[in-house]
């Protein structure tokens, strides 16, 4: 066995593996570069560049006179791609990551079963004796893929809107994830024993239902994690295909990509002081949906309403304004108005700044790739940890669409589902103006925001995007 | 190469990967994922492998599928994070 490895990688030119370690290097700079949106740029040609190397090194050394029909379908492929990526409009990124992840998995998947059928291509054995290293790394491929796949394709339809996003319940279904999950590692082990088609086809079929089954529970709030979730994933089935490969390229990305994904699960875990098991186990959420019903809990306690204009008064006579914006503010496209908003206060002399929970939004970094769309310069746009003391010295806080992750609740009520789940201070500021669509629902977590009874603090009801632009018109009086 | 080696790569790879991500600055968490994404594909290299062949056989036919998708993502994921990235401006200085 391993003699014919050997022959394998010898058959080829010794300037190959090079080229590989050079494409995997040129990915470590692409993700290097994004250190600061300055580098950035730089950072993705890089990448690009590695890319290039690894498909023309594939090329020129396996048989050209395939070409056309490998043209064709990098054509095809590409032009989707490309025409797709200029026309999606920013505040649709989160359904499109997924529906990338969805493809990377497919792709994994459709690698491996080409792996299997037709082993000696890829120098991995013969049809009736595959390596057994490489069918543990093909098993582990197909099997990661395919979890990869049907996952991106929930997550995606619970993204776009083809689905609720109300987590889905089904009786039993740890027992039965559990279950599925064991039986796919039991059979990857019996693969090993026998290469008999019907074991490689369950792995497949059992992969496909798990990464199905892993996703419906998980409610719209909670996004954020299996996105980036399904990001590590898709790393990890890339690997293991590097793996059955023996190609450095794929080994080092998939690495990068898998720890990539678990750093930003890990990063919007804490943001929401939640384990990353309690996530995955799902159901989160389920009450809120009751909750924002129309029979949901009448509202009687006292609270201050504002108009546009006494939000307008307000504003222009602060010193110091600090905008927090939440998944509200994506749903009604606001951040437009909002820059408009923004830039009038600047006149007036009022500073402007934005505060950023890491899980605002439906996926990492949502809310800063929409403030930045509706030009609004990266410098005034702040972290949590780096602008959440500055609440004390603020005029006016100004939530847009967030809820739950200003309810001071999080911090004092032991009882409450989302207690321990780090906020931005908003309450501190000497007055909360607070955007919302209306005083009966709760947030997403289904917790009463005890911000909204706060003496400083004034509710603007109606949709944000309107609310912002009475306020902005206001402005010009 | 064997397997000992790949594990070697693999493992010192994720070590990096580490490093750099918690390097990337929060606000470019969104062109993180789309540009690990774009690399991810670098799974191309096994579908053209297996579409390689001049014999057309499933294993090819799934290749070239293969070669489909992961091109749908290559120019997807880069093109989209460079316009995403194109986006993220500096106040201008007066």
């Amino acid at each position: 066995m391993e003699a014919d490895v050997m022959t394998h990688a010898t058959a080829a030119p010794g300037w190959v593996p090079l080229a590989y370690l050079a494409a995997g290097v040129l990915f470590i700079l692409a993700l290097r570069g994004l250190s600061s949106p300055a580098t950035s740029r730089q950072g993705n040609m890089f990448g690009m560049i590695g890319m290039l190397i690894a498909v023309v090194t594939t090329l020129v050394t396996h048989q050209l006179a395939s070409l056309p029909e490998i043209a064709g379908a990098l054509l095809i492929g590409g032009g989707i791609g490309y025409v797709i990526a200029q026309r999606i409009a920013m505040t649709a990124m989160p359904q499109l990551v997924a529906a990338f992840h969805s493809l990377v998995g497919m792709a994994a998947v459709l690698v491996a079963a080409a792996a299997y059928l037709n082993p000696d291509v890829f120098g991995i054995g013969t049809a009736d004796n595959i390596h057994l290293v490489s069918r543990v790394e093909m098993s582990l491929g197909i099997a990661i893929g395919a979890i990869t796949f049907s996952g991106s394709v929930i997550a995606f339809a619970k993204l776009n809107g083809n689905m609720s996003g109300a987590p889905i319940m089904l009786p039993g279904r740890h027992v039965i994830n559990l279950g599925t999950l064991a039986v796919i590692i039991g059979l990857i082990a019996y693969f090993v024993t026998d290469q008999s088609p019907w074991v490689f086809w369950a792995i497949t079929g059992l992969s496909f239902l798990i990464g199905f089954l892993l996703i419906i529970p998980i409610g719209g709030a909670d996004m954020p994690v299996v996105v980036s979730m399904l990001n590590s994933y898709s790393g990890w089935a890339a690997a293991a295909m590097g793996f059955t490969l023996h190609n450095t390229a794929m080994i080092i990305t998939g690495a990068l990509v898998g720890s990539s994904g678990a750093i930003l699960s890990y990063i919007m875990c804490k943001a929401m002081n939640r384990s990353f098991i309690s996530v995955i186990a799902g159901g989160f959420g389920a009450d809120a949906g009751a909750a924002a019903g129309p029979g949901g809990p009448k509202v009687d306690r006292p609270y201050k309403k504002g108009s546009a204009d006494d939000a307008a008064f307000i504003m222009k006579n602060a010193e110091k304004v600090i905008i927090v914006p939440g998944y509200g503010m994506a749903v009604s496209q606001a951040q437009h108005v909002l820059r408009e908003m923004t830039d009038t206060l600047k006149k007036e002399g009022v500073s402007v700044k934005f505060a950023i929970h890491p899980v605002a939004g439906r996926m990492p970094g949502h809310m800063n790739v929409l403030l930045a769309e509706a030009n609004v310069p990266y410098d005034d746009v702040f972290e949590l940890e780096d602008i959440n003391t500055e609440f004390g010295q603020a005029d006016v806080a100004f939530v847009i669409g967030a809820n739950d992750v200003t309810n001071p609740a999080d911090k004092t009520d032991r009882s409450s589902p989302i207690f321990g789940m780090p906020i931005l201070d908003v309450d501190k500021a000497k007055t909360v103006l607070f955007i919302k669509r209306s005083m009966g629902g709760a947030g997403y977590a289904g917790v009463e925001n005890e911000l909204f009874f706060r003496d400083n603090t004034m509710m603007l009801l109606g949709d944000a995007k309107k609310v912002t632009e009475e306020i902005v018109k206001a402005l010009a009086h | 190469m064997d397997f000992i080696s790949q594990l070697s790569i693999f493992v010192l790879a994720i070590f990096v990967g580490y490093y750099v991500v918690w390097s990337v600055t929060p606000a470019l968490h969104t062109p993180l994922m789309a540009v690990t994404n774009a690399i991810s594909s670098v799974i191309v290299v096994g579908a053209l492998i297996a579409a390689a062949p001049t014999d057309w056989s499933s294993a090819k036919i799934l290749g070239l599928v293969a070669v489909a998708f992961a091109a749908v993502n290559i120019f997807g994921g880069f093109a989209v994070t460079q316009r995403m990235l194109g986006m993220y401006k500096k106040k201008e200085k007066k």
